[in-house]
């Protein structure tokens, strides 16, 4: 079964993804992934019914601590690495008008 | 026999004994670097001064006998997706081009407390999205064995340092078979341990459960050295299991016999290289010589784990990616309305193509009204592979095979044909969905005078047959080099 990706699909894969692709672009990335869906398709051939899906390989369960403090401030180091900082903090564009 | 053709646990010797300088080791490496790294590109980053100071602090503590073990003054490379506290680590992203983390990686500190000393940051496929580490954003490495021809990816930039002499060993990562499919096509030995068994505190994520960081050396020695020196539970990574089995040089032992070996047939059917059959074949027929028991068997399954291994990595990495925002760390796009179009323009400017097409694919699969015709059905599958496997070791000590289907592509074959790329990780990928160990070992070299990689796999945490089966052929084959000059 060849799977067709729609005008609107890759729109909302693109909103999901929070990518901006040019018309060029969305093209490209319809054929990719309806390549790759053809591909994946063939997983339906194998019988799963009642197979229990599988996230991680070994039986952990959850570990907890107690919320305890362990780094120091490094806030200085942090924000060196932010594109802009004002006052101690990161800056963001505005959200609301 | 200079410095550089020393192993890592070599050099060690010849430093804790006073014949070797730490300095010396490091001066040497820079030289090797100097020279060659024009043409391999094996670094994104690489700090002669830093790595001239860390030998100096580093003799001082062998002096005062502080640090008396193996690794104590030996120069390494680590892959560039590990961090490094005040040290550069991009992840061959142009997203993260100016992130300096402010902590180390769990795995890169083990080390450092063993005293090596740190060179460089590996090149890699950017975000570890690869084959063949041409998708960096900071230019291919290529393979030493013959620069025409890429290395092998995505740790290709580690694997390509150690063959090219520019470090003793290096650290990469394995999300689907990074670290062994590199080290075959770079001739040198690689390493992915069992799930859990290294911290992944501080490697930054891709499918984050199917990665582990594991070693890149120059022989089986090195690597249980390395390995046992990061193989250590931490509780900063809460899928890291506490392991009291982790003595692997114990396992340096030269003896095979009775151990039982299974080949799939599965792994040798249409694809495989003829040479790389060959090679392969050979040394199964030299461990059988020296008394380990070889069987052919059917492992099934073995070709739907590419598509399954591509659901569930890229489902991650599309949750795994999203931190990258523009806002706390790496790159932001300069010209933008608002919030969510700043978000959009930074991510399309800073991943590459294969990095927004796992992303891409990722979304789908997890998105309402296909989670569970694509994301579960593969989880489902990951449980029958893994069942699979378990069937196979009730038989079997080890699963012997090919790493790749092919030696080292030539450089710029591989990226026009995504799907075409995805198939070379065959015989590696499912190694990662079951999470097991599995090491590759150079076994031979091909026509084209590229080196041929066997794969070994074992169960979960049964690292010490595979390093004895692998330290155990290693020394046949100096043997038979030996014997024919």
């Amino acid at each position: 079964m060849a799977n067709v990706i729609t005008d609107e699909t890759i729109e909302y894969v693109g909103i999901l993804s929070k990518l901006e692709l040019d018309a060029a672009q969305k093209e490209q990335a319809k054929k990719d992934l309806e390549e790759m869906l053809d591909y994946i398709d063939q997983l339906g051939e194998l019988d799963t019914d009642g197979v229990e899906p599988m996230s991680h390989v070994h039986p952990l369960c959850n570990r907890f601590r107690e919320d305890v403090v362990t780094n120091g401030d490094d806030r200085e180091h942090i924000l060196a690495n932010a594109p802009e900082e004002k006052d101690g903090t990161f800056v963001v564009p505005r959200t609301f008008d | 026999m200079g410095i550089l053709d020393c192993t890592a646990v070599e050099l060690g010797k010849k430093i804790q004994a006073g014949e070797v300088s730490v300095r010396e080791a490091v001066e040497a490496v820079i030289e090797q670097i100097e020279q060659t790294e024009g043409t391999y590109h094996c670094y994104i980053t690489w700090d002669k001064e830093g790595a001239l100071r860390q030998a100096d602090l580093i003799q001082k503590k062998i002096d005062a006998k502080e640090l008396t073990g193996p690794l104590a003054g030996v120069p390494v490379a680590i892959k560039d997706n590990m961090t490094t506290e005040g040290m550069l680590t991009t992840c061959a992203s142009k997203i993260l081009g100016n992130f300096v983390p402010t902590y180390t990686a769990e795995a890169v500190r083990h080390l450092q407390e063993a005293g090596v000393v740190i060179i460089g940051k590996a090149n890699m496929d950017e975000f570890a999205m690869g084959s063949t580490t041409e998708t960096s954003a900071y230019g291919a490495t290529k393979n030493p064995w013959n620069p025409e021809h890429v290395p092998g990816g995505s740790s290709g930039g580690s694997a390509a340092a150690v063959a090219a002499k520019e470090c003793f060993f290096a650290l990469g990562s394995d999300t689907g078979g990074s670290i062994r499919q590199p080290a075959a096509f770079c001739g040198v030995v690689g390493l992915k341990p069992t799930y859990g068994t290294v911290s992944r505190y501080g490697l930054i994520a891709y499918g984050s459960s199917l990665d582990q960081i594991g070693p890149l050396c120059k022989d089986v020695t090195d690597t249980a050295v390395v390995l046992e020196t990061i193989a250590k539970a931490d509780e900063k990574d809460s899928t890291s299991i506490l392991r009291n089995d982790t003595n692997f040089t114990a396992a340096l032992i030269e003896d095979v016999e009775g151990i039982k070996i299974g080949i799939p047939r599965d792994y040798f059917g249409e694809g495989l290289d003829p040479e790389v059959s060959a090679a392969v074949k050979k040394a199964a027929d030299e461990l059988r010589a020296h008394g380990a028991i070889v069987e052919e068997f059917d492992l099934s399954l073995v070709d739907y784990a590419i598509p399954a291994y591509y659901t569930i990595a890229d489902a991650e990495a599309s949750s795994n990616l999203e931190r990258f925002d523009g806002i706390k760390y790496g790159y932001r796009t300069t010209e933008y309305e608002g919030l969510h179009n700043m978000y959009k323009k930074t991510r399309s400017e800073g991943f590459g193509e294969e990095v927004k097409r796992r992303i891409m694919l990722g979304s789908f699969v997890l998105s309402s009204g296909y989670y569970d015709a694509y994301y579960l059905k593969a989880l489902k599958v990951k449980a029958l592979i893994k069942q699979a496997f378990d069937d196979a070791f009730e038989k079997y000590d080890i699963i012997l095979g090919p790493v790749a289907p092919t030696t080292a592509p030539k450089l710029g074959a591989s990226l026009s044909d995504p799907l075409k790329m995805y198939l070379g990780d065959i015989y590696t990928i499912s190694v990662n969905l079951a999470g097991l160990p599995g090491i590759s070992v150079p076994c031979g070299v091909d026509s084209k005078g590229l080196p041929i990689g066997l794969q070994m796999i074992a169960d979960c945490f049964n690292e010490n047959v595979l390093i004895q089966a692998a330290y155990t052929y290693e020394k046949i084959r100096e043997q038979l080099q030996e014997r024919q000059g």
